[in-house]
């Protein structure tokens, strides 16, 4: 069965260009424009790959009450997003092959999407002995992250990097000086200093960044800086990528759309881990991305209970939900002219997707057919208890926002539509 | 346009007539305070709770002995020794005593903004009674009023905040109170102490105390924790006594009817020689625990008002 997709303005990733046209696809696979056996009409709506969201949390295993794979599916379904690339920042963390084995099974029993699992570096994700990389590798890991718990011990993590280089592996950083940040919850600043909120230099995000360099550096290990958020880091960043280091790095959606003062009277669902930022660093992030020093941008989606988000500023749980605002909170920057639409879609299809190794994220004969069609223009106020993930921290409710995913596509299959 | 607030969370969201309303009524209360019979009748019939979720003698005295005077039916609730140590949040506390029906809410929380969480939680009003590093409003209060009753105004006066200002609420809300009322504030303190980007709020920052006390009109110590008195923000006790100590040499650069303040309780040869801490010449910080009271009458008394106003209009 040929299914032909017309009357859309294909975004193709690749020569970043926009343009009136079709897309066919065949049993899950896109292929070359001929005679078809259904037709679609998409309306003049945009055609562009399925969103990969690289560092989605799900609750599972642990917390399963926050997110479950099936809710985190269907979340992801209806914002656009075809794959999704999970932590292993569970409990237990995703340390051996044996844990890894069974979050996949599940995965695959209940989720619409895509999903990709990267597992942790350190076992326990604990910074003491490295995982079983290899083994890890050959049952599906994607990459090898430690997430937030950055491993302190320079010396263990150089023999990690240069035991993953011998295997090939991705390693995935966050870039923050673990004893600077410790108990902070906030960037310093005019900001921190007015609320009493404990705070963390943005400098400490520079200095995780060049001790990690220095260790790609004598490794050679190809490295992937999860979140750069801060202005300072950026001519760092750059110098090592102009240097051919295999260096890539990403950001989050609410660190390109939010700043500190958003926390306003401490609204804990804007609690993020690293902490939201200075204007400054945010304008400073989108223009990274313009030029392309950062590659990726991602939803960070981390799913929070109420219990663990009503507490006071201090001790409420970070993180924000994503999957669902990924794509309408990324076209603010489109609407308001910070980032050009075909570079924001090639920062979360084809780029995560080259440096993951994965043959989706593009339009072009032979890439599966993991599509979404959406609206750009159409305005909405955002209701977070319409979120289909189970928990609702979004630091975009009550925000008015533009753009919905009309249908989504999984090898060529419809998995939402509205 | 006074003081219509439902809550009294911080000076920050606070208009200088709102804050020039509190000290005129406290004048009063400070006249009552120092007759014989010193009741009056503001808070009747109404309950107050004062939850210190952090241990103070001085302030939950100072509520307490306010609420008294006014009337109020008082209660105090230790919380650090209570629901909390069985893993009830914060949240769910406010909503158990809320229920309970008081009127006034005395809350003190180790963590920034904790008070302002709980306000929006409770029918009643909230008196902000000290939260982490954030405010203290009262004690901003009570310091204008000593400041105004001893200078015969409260603008155009040079003040030095001297000590451990990143820690600090009590420097927060005398910023942001001084600056209102548009005085000129300096901060002095070793940058360890001082919070990021502070010249952002209007102050002038200084390390050395003798050039930032210089010719200024009120000198604010500040009390330093204990525990950041070794190693971690300052080399040593004795080190931070000999730069930033106040004693008369020190004080001799501010000008010759310059008055001294501090929040209490204080470290004597910590932050302040304890001479010139009696010195009644110059220290008014006996006053600042009689303005105490005084103040939170007037700011108890102004909430009642704006709660029962609120209910009827």
């Amino acid at each position: 069965m040929k299914t032909l997709l017309t009357n859309a303005k294909v975004i193709d990733p690749v020569a970043e260009t926009i343009s009136d046209g079709e897309v066919m696809f065949e049993n899950g696979i896109i292929i070359p424009t001929e005679t078809a056996d259904e037709t679609f009409d998409c309306q003049g709506q945009y055609i562009s790959p399925g969103l990969i969201d690289l560092g989605v949390k799900v609750g599972e295993p642990g917390e399963r009450h926050k997110e479950s794979y099936k809710s985190a599916g269907a979340a992801a379904a209806a914002g656009g997003v075809t794959t999704i690339i999970t932590r292993p920042d569970t409990n237990p963390a995703i340390d051996t092959p044996e844990v890894l084995e069974f979050i996949r099974r599940r995965a695959q029993e209940v989720c619409p999407v895509n999903v990709f699992h990267m597992v942790a570096l350190t076992k326990e994700r604990a910074g003491r002995e490295m995982t079983e990389i290899g083994f890890l590798k050959d049952a599906g890991a994607v990459a090898f992250t430690d997430f937030t718990n950055v491993v302190k011990n320079s010396k263990i993590l150089m023999r990690a990097l240069n035991y993953a280089k011998s295997l090939d592996a991705l390693v995935i950083g966050h870039p923050q000086d673990p004893d600077l940040s410790e108990d902070t919850s906030a960037t310093s600043g005019k900001f921190a200093s007015l609320r009493g909120l404990p705070s963390v230099t943005p400098l400490a995000e520079r200095m995780a960044l060049d001790r990690d360099m220095a260790l790609v550096e004598l490794t050679g290990v190809q490295y992937h800086f999860d979140q750069i958020t801060t202005a300072r880091s950026i001519p760092a960043l750059e110098r090592a990528k102009k240097n051919g280091h295999k260096i890539t790095a990403g950001t989050s959606i609410h660190h390109l759309t939010l700043n500190e003062f958003d926390i306003s009277d401490y609204r804990s669902f804007f609690k993020l881990n690293p902490p939201l930022r200075s204007e400054n660093d945010r304008l400073a992030i989108i223009d990274a991305v313009n030029s392309g020093v950062i590659d990726v941008i991602s939803s960070f989606h981390t799913p929070q209970d109420e219990e663990s988000k009503r507490l006071p500023f201090e001790t409420a749980a970070a993180g924000a939900v994503g999957l669902e605002t990924l794509l309408p909170a990324s076209l603010q920057l489109f609407h308001n002219q910070s980032v050009s639409l075909e570079k924001l879609i090639k920062t979360m299809t084809l780029n995560p997707a080259t440096l993951l190794g994965l043959p989706s994220g593009r339009i072009s004969p032979g890439a599966p057919a993991d599509l979404i069609i959406f609206d750009a223009d159409i305005p909405f106020i955002l209701d977070r208890e319409s979120l289909k993930s189970k928990s609702k921290n979004t630091p975009f409710d009550g925000h008015k926002l533009q753009g919905k995913v009309r249908r989504t596509i999984v090898a060529g299959k419809t998995i939402f539509e509205c | 346009m006074g003081f219509k607030d439902k809550h009294l969370l911080g000076i920050e969201p606070m208009r200088p007539e709102a804050i020039v309303e509190i000290l005129d009524l406290a004048e009063n209360y400070v006249q009552l305070n120092r007759s014989q019979d010193k009741r009056a009748e503001s808070l009747t019939g109404l309950t107050q709770i004062n939850m210190f979720f952090e241990n103070s003698t001085r302030t939950q005295a100072s509520f307490e002995l306010a609420g008294k005077r006014l009337g109020a039916n008082v209660m105090n609730l230790s919380m650090e020794a209570s629901s909390l140590k069985k893993g009830e949040t914060l949240i769910d506390t406010a909503l158990t005593l809320n229920a309970m029906k008081p009127d006034l809410l005395i809350v003190r929380h180790p963590q920034s903004g904790a008070v302002d969480l709980l306000a929006q939680k409770v029918n009643c009003s909230v008196l902000n009674a000290g939260d982490g590093r954030h405010e203290h409003p009262t004690q901003a209060l009570l310091d204008a009023l000593t400041i105004r009753r001893a200078k015969g105004r409260l603008h155009r006066l040079s003040i030095a905040i001297c000590g451990d200002i990143a820690h600090s609420r009590v420097a927060r809300s005398n910023i942001i109170l001084l600056g209102k009322m548009e005085n000129r504030v300096r901060v002095i303190g070793p940058s360890t102490l001082m919070p990021s980007e502070i010249d952002e709020l209007g102050v002038e920052v200084y390390q050395d105390m003798r050039t930032g006390l210089k010719d200024v009109d009120v000198v604010m110590m500040l009390r330093l924790q204990k525990e950041r008195m070794d190693g971690g923000f300052i080399p040593s006790e004795r080190e931070y006594y000999y730069r930033y100590g106040l004693n008369k040499e020190k004080l001799s650069h501010a000008k010759g009817d310059a008055i001294v303040m501090h929040p209490g309780p204080m470290n004597r040869g910590v932050e302040i020689d304890g001479e010139l801490a009696d010195d009644i010449n110059r220290s008014v910080i006996q006053e600042q625990v009689e303005m105490g009271v005084a103040i939170r009458m007037a700011a108890m008394h102004l909430l009642a008002r704006n709660d029962k106003s609120g209910k009827h209009g």
